[in-house]
């Protein structure tokens, strides 16, 4: 499965532009779906469209910088989305649905950074019924216009015609980003139909909702409004985003390596003159991320290791966001959000050679663990920089450092005082930086032993845990939608009532009821 | 108030002592009286002689009489209860029907409900300047009784949301009636009920090919394990049976017309003599049967499924099956489109419901077609009319997307679309029957395009006065 594509390859979406409004079109084609056995009618979305949309999203930002406000409206007459398509998630295995629910979340999320960081703010134009993953796409845009012609209507049917939740983090923004009361988000959120024009904005589902011969003019007076405001810089360059043409797993500066149960990433620093390296060691990481846990859901420990220079990594950071700088930023934290949301149990290797510095280093600091090796001769190093204090917060809003040592914020303060100079392994362990650091003796048998050890314990254990330990500190909307899908939604996919043989989700679109088991659990 | 509503509104659901159905229709039907004014009938008469149901008898339901449109008496009937009826099919079969909703299924009930009666007035409204251009009283008269029945069958289905759906069912009837035909900005559900009627010819075959799409929809409602959907819509067929009547005899006349014409003349274009073509008549067959094809929905369906399992819509004379009545283990075979050539599918047969009522619409409209061709031969002509393959001009369904001619070949879109002027109606033939559209209001009279009727409504003369102008 490859998640590399461009506009000119696009099945399911149309981009249009118009000066400094771009529309994103959903227009699905039906029988395109990315495997066998279902077809996408009325607009619903599987894998394949969902790597449209992140394509879409991302170059927007990078290859439009003309672009303020982005449009997102669906081609039906009279459906806007339906959602995910059912038929494909009751066909997929429990792993793939999960997969695909964590990546169809994280280019949500990214529609809401385009418009918090970037200054493209997303404007859902709701022409026809939103349903399920449908509204929760108009839910991560900053405004929803809803058409109001008598028909149409927003719903959440996942309960009761599903039996599961809404897998897009539909109730978590309901309560916490448009402030729906909680009776009220109940109400709808068990109401099959959903809700229609006056009521959705009384409820607070909608912003508005427009008469059909009013719909276009007001989404265009709204794009007006929300590009007026927008902070895009004026005449930046066009950023372009080739295609990555990895082979197999290895890229131009990222490689991974297979082994049985776990997969050694390399992340090579830049070499001289290499203006380009971070974006693009951005994009290949992003990519392998995407890739390795579509493709490859067996190897269970990423090991992550750098090669290069600290010098040259710490120089191909400019620490300003003007354009393109900030741009990548953004797109390094979202690739870095995604490690922390891998279901993976992440080790990194700071060898000899190593170049984790400044932004490199949140790579090992987003690990479980990190193991550094003590050789005299050679000593391996590290060395920290703005880039650790607050450029690539996590989802909790916090720097990798202010979450390792939430208790302790005097340590991060004292830290800030530590930029600038190379941390050997005695000072780093000293500093909190690395969990490890065995001699040059005593490390290999020590990485083994750590990585088998790993591999020997529960998958499901491991990821419950990691998940729980990787985000201390407060809880944010992305926080809790990423935790609630991980524990509720996983755990009501897999219990007999949505996905056993009577279940809701099994025997949705069979014609067979759904048999409950009555037992509250 | 002080209205006397078990005066105004003749039922049989003991409205008088219903408190809150009375105060839900108290505020509905003042809004349905001024939907009427707005959206009702564009020519203004008199009275009309119509017939009122005022009971479920025999005799109740043929009472005939002048009435002013405004004040016609729309009623709330539902068929006599069977009170040993048990549901016939689905997961509860053999379980005593129920009275009330249960929560379970009031979602999909109330859906299926809102779906029909956004039908009923959106015909009306279609039809609204019909009345304009009749061509006769007789079948003025048989119009407007067309559209008081379309608007009492708005009224029964009001009754069921009211009576059993709470607030949401009362919000839902409030919008039956904000939602109007062809309005740009609240379109009726459908798509075929936001085209406007615009001549007779497009009447009769509406009456014919679409009102019996309702035919259809309503017998399997009858069906339901819900009692008083299923009573209500037992009524309400009586009532689409003459509206059947009111398409197959229209049709009827225009083709005696025709062919009265051909012969007169010899001359297969009788268009020069104030006439409709064969050609044309074909032309709006094609139309209109393709239009009302897209009215059952796609070949296959999980909603219809659904609602047979849970025993909310049954089959077509569901009773009379020789099945199971479960359908978990039957097979159908539906009709598709595979690399460009007509093919079947075996589908599990409960998600191919749509293609069951479907076939048997189909076999129903041959016997319309067979009618006119018996005509054409009465008048030594030869039987040229047909209905076209079912994947003709389909928007909806398996046949979408594709291009089907009307003798059931795959063609490509630039071909089909070549030929289509000789297949649907084209902007010239549309030009000449609204060119016959002459409104003739004298009693006994009638438009030459079509021919009179063999005999009158109620044991009435043809040239009695049916509508007072």
């Amino acid at each position: 499965m490859s998640f590399d594509t461009d506009p000119g390859r696009y099945r399911h979406l149309r981009l249009e532009f118009d000066g400094d409004v771009a529309r994103i079109v959903l227009a699905v084609d039906e029988g395109a779906g990315i495997v066998p056995g279902y077809d996408l009618k009325l607009n619903s979305y599987d894998l394949g469209v969902d790597i449209e949309l992140h394509d879409a999203v991302q170059r927007l930002r990078f290859e439009h910088p003309e672009v303020r406000v982005v449009v997102l409206t669906g081609s039906l007459d009279r459906v806007f989305c339906a959602g995910a398509n059912i038929r494909m998630l009751a066909q997929s295995s429990h792993p793939w649905k999960v997969n695909f629910c964590k990546f169809t979340n994280e280019t949500r999320n990214a529609i809401e950074d385009a418009t918090a960081c970037s200054g493209q703010t997303y404007l859902a134009a709701v022409n026809g019924t939103a349903a399920g993953g449908g509204y929760e796409l108009a839910l991560a845009c900053e405004r929803i216009i809803l058409v109001d012609d008598g028909s149409t209507a927003v719903s959440l049917p996942e309960v009761p015609l599903l039996g599961v939740l809404p897998g897009t983090g539909g109730l978590t923004r309901l309560t916490d980003k448009r402030g729906v009361r909680k009776d009220l988000a109940d109400v709808f959120a068990t109401r099959s139909e959903g809700v229609r024009g006056r009521t959705a904005v009384a409820w607070r589902l909608v912003d508005e909702a427009v008469p059909r011969s009013r719909f276009e003019q007001t989404v265009r007076k709204r794009a007006k409004e929300a590009a007026a405001r927008s902070a895009r810089p004026d005449g930046a360059r066009p950023v372009e985003l080739p295609p990555l043409r990895p082979d197999g797993y290895a890229y131009s500066t990222v490689t991974a390596v297979p082994e049985e149960h776990q997969v050694t990433i390399t992340v090579r620093g830049p070499e001289a003159g290499d203006d380009g390296w971070l974006l693009r060691m951005t994009r290949e990481l992003d990519d392998l991320i995407l890739r390795l846990r579509t493709n490859e859901p067996e190897l269970g420990t990423w090991v992550i290791r750098t090669e290069g220079d600290i010098d040259a990594v710490l120089a191909a950071e400019p620490g300003t966001d003007a354009w393109p700088h900030g741009e990548i930023r953004h797109y390094l934290k979202r690739t870095l959000k995604r490690l922390d949301v891998t279901s993976r149990s992440l080790i990194a290797l700071i060898e000899p050679g190593s170049c984790f510095a400044g932004p490199l280093l949140e790579l090992a600091l987003a690990c479980d663990r990190q193991y550094m090796q003590d050789d005299p001769d050679r000593p391996a190093e590290i060395e920290l920089s703005h880039a650790n204090f607050g450029d690539y917060p996590m989802g909790n809003g916090l720097s990798r450092l202010a979450a390792r040592f939430h208790a302790e914020p005097g340590r991060v303060a004292a830290l800030e005082k530590e930029q600038g100079r190379r941390l050997g392994p005695a000072e780093a362990l000293e500093l909190g930086l690395v969990t490890f650091a065995p001699d040059d003796l005593d490390w290999d048998d020590e990485v083994r032993l750590a990585l088998e050890e790993r591999a020997a314990l529960s998958p499901d254990a491991l990821t419950g845990m990691e998940a729980s330990l990787r985000f201390a500190g407060p809880e944010t909307m992305e926080t809790k939608i990423f935790a609630r899908l991980a524990a509720w939604q996983n755990w009501i996919f897999t219990r007999p009532n949505a996905s056993g043989p009577e279940g809701a989700l099994r025997s949705y679109g069979t014609g067979r009821r759904p048999v409950y088991d009555r037992e509250r659990a | 108030m002080g209205i006397d509503y078990t005066e105004r509104i003749p039922n049989n659901v003991d409205l008088a002592e219903d408190r809150r159905l009375k105060r839900a229709l108290e505020s509905w039907q003042p809004r349905f009286l001024q939907w009427w004014a707005e959206m009702g009938p564009a020519l203004p008469t008199q009275d009309v002689y119509l017939r009122t149901a005022v009971a479920v008898g025999r005799e109740g339901w043929a009472h005939f009489d002048h009435v002013p449109l405004p004040e016609y008496r729309w009623g709330i009937f539902l068929a006599e209860r069977d009170t040993d009826r048990r549901v016939a099919f689905g997961q509860h079969k053999g379980q005593p029907v129920w009275q009330q909703v249960p929560g379970e299924y009031r979602a999909d009930l109330q859906r299926l409900i809102v779906i029909q009666g956004d039908t009923e007035p959106a015909s009306v409204e279609q039809q609204r300047r019909l009345g304009l251009s009749a061509p006769s009283l007789y079948d003025l008269r048989n119009l407007f009784q067309v559209n008081v029945e379309e608007g009492r069958h708005l009224w029964a289905m009001v009754y069921l949301l009211h009576a059993y759906f709470g607030r949401s069912g009362r919000d839902e009837a409030e919008a039956l009636l904000l939602r109007n035909s062809g309005s740009e900005d609240s379109p009726r559900i459908l798509g075929a009920f936001n085209e406007e009627t615009p001549d007779w010819l497009s009447f009769f075959m509406f009456t014919y090919f679409t009102d019996r799409d309702g035919k259809y929809q309503l017998g399997t409602l009858k069906e339901s394990a819900f009692d008083p959907l299923s009573r209500t819509c037992e009524f309400m067929l009586k009532e689409e049976a003459h509206h059947m009547f009111v398409g197959t005899t229209g049709v009827d006349r225009v083709v005696e017309r025709t062919a009265q014409l051909m012969r007169e003349h010899d001359d297969e274009d009788v268009r020069k003599y104030g006439g409709i073509p064969l050609n044309v008549i074909q032309k709006y067959i094609n139309f209109h049967y393709s239009v009302s094809l897209d009215l059952f929905g796609g070949e296959t369906s999980t909603n219809v499924a659904n609602y047979y399992t849970a025993g909310l819509k049954g089959r077509w004379q569901e009773e009379r099956r020789k099945d199971d009545h479960l359908l978990t283990e039957a097979v159908a075979v539906v009709p598709r489109i595979e690399d460009g050539r007509l093919a079947e599918a075996r589908l599990p047969a409960l998600t191919a419901l749509n293609a069951d009522l479907r076939g048997e619409y189909v076999a129903d409209c041959v016997t319309g077609v067979n009618r006119w061709n018996r005509i054409l031969v009465s008048h030594g002509l030869d039987p040229v009319l047909y209905l076209p393959h079912v994947g003709f001009n389909r928007k909806v369904g398996a046949f979408a997307g594709h291009h089907v001619s009307p003798d059931g070949r795959v063609l490509a879109e630039l071909d089909w679309e070549a030929a289509a002027g000789r297949w649907l109606p084209a902007a010239e033939d549309k030009t000449h029957v609204l060119s016959l559209m002459r409104p003739v209001y004298e009693p006994g009279k009638i438009a030459a395009w079509v021919a009179p009727p063999r005999s009158g409504i109620n044991g009435r003369p043809f040239d009695y006065e049916y509508v007072h102008l």
